[in-house]
């Protein structure tokens, strides 16, 4: 349920872009990692439910999901993690680092063409 | 037309988390904030810690629960300051919440802070407080597959304590398994396997504590 806060961040600041251009938002992209991933169905409602009496009604979101990547400690390879295995693919060895897991980030909004 | 961004989405809960780091800093005082599925003992391993460290330690506790301030109640009968935010219905704490209780428990006087979040192995761990280390715990009747089914929460923890281990011979719980789980998604954290409600195993995370506060 903490795609309500999320939804709420996200209306915010969407709102004062809109403000600057003056434009109706139609359509913005995020970015999540895994460990804080956000299941697109229910970011999508949130958002529905926090844009309403708002501009941003009605708007799509696009959720872009990174992979987490990690380091072994062994070969020095860099892979995609993968919970189920939870070793390098290179050399089987289980000591490794994670290279940080991507932020939740708001990478783009869309703008409506015709000025509101 | 687009326009990039590329701008925190946690952004507001994020620079109040700093505010709150820097205010722990300059008070020297240790924050944990600590994370749990509902009813893994969280409130009883607090409990116990102050009692055992009371006159050692001032530790100050925030509850956050959805109702009642039952919790802020038990910690209090302690002797320790507590308060408590309701959170009304939401799944976790946010920095602004705890920026709020800090006032009301004297908290730059503590030498640790300890902020019991709401029960919840999946949305606290998205919300930094502020905190120098995270603590999760994982209570034995709760099953040996919590750490690989919630990753986000356990990759994020300092320390992770293995709670209730006292009902392990009634219940059937792989140990191996659970330890084996940690090491592939946090290879950094310190497992401690305790009981908060005998004290079984409970030392090692005195000792920790009074090392990181030192």
């Amino acid at each position: 349920m903490h795609e309500t806060a999320v939804a709420q961040s996200i209306i915010e600041t969407i709102l004062v872009e809109a403000d600057k251009i003056g434009k109706k938002p139609i359509w913005a992209r995020i970015s999540c990692g895994q460990f804080n991933a956000l299941n697109d169905e229910a970011m999508q409602f949130a958002l529905d439910v926090a844009s309403q009496d708002t501009p941003c009604k009605g708007i799509v979101l696009e959720i872009r999901h990174i992979p987490l990547r990690a380091s072994c400690k062994r070969c020095q390879n860099e892979f995609e993690f993968d919970i189920y295995s939870g070793t390098c693919p290179a050399c089987g060895s289980s000591e490794f680092d994670f290279v940080p897991d991507a932020p939740l980030l708001l990478e783009e909004i869309e703008f409506e063409d015709e000025d509101t | 037309m687009k326009v990039s961004l590329n701008k925190r989405i946690l952004n507001r809960n994020d620079e109040c988390a700093q505010k709150n780091k820097a205010f722990f800093e300059n008070h020297g005082v240790l924050c944990l904030n600590v994370i749990s599925s509902p009813g893994s003992g969280k409130t009883t391993l607090l409990s116990r810690t102050i009692l055992a460290l009371k006159n050692k330690l001032k530790i100050g506790v925030i509850e956050g629960d959805i109702k009642t301030d039952t919790d802020a109640a038990k910690i209090r009968a302690t002797g320790a300051a507590a308060v408590q935010i309701e959170t009304q219905g939401a799944c976790h704490l946010s920095a602004v919440q705890v920026h709020d209780a800090l006032k009301q428990i004297e908290a730059a006087e503590k030498d640790v802070i300890f902020i019991e979040n709401v029960g919840n192995l999946v949305c606290p761990s998205a919300f930094d407080l502020g905190e120098k280390k995270r603590v999760v715990l994982l209570s034995v009747p709760e099953g040996d597959d919590k750490p690989i089914k919630y990753p986000g929460t356990f990759a994020g923890a300092d320390v992770i304590l293995i709670n209730k281990m006292d009902l392990i011979a009634y219940i059937p719980f792989d140990l191996d398994r659970v330890l084996t789980d940690i090491r592939k998604i946090n290879p950094h954290a310190r497992v401690f396997q305790v009981s908060a409600a005998t004290g079984e195993g409970m030392q090692q995370w005195y000792d920790w504590l009074c090392d990181t506060i030192a």
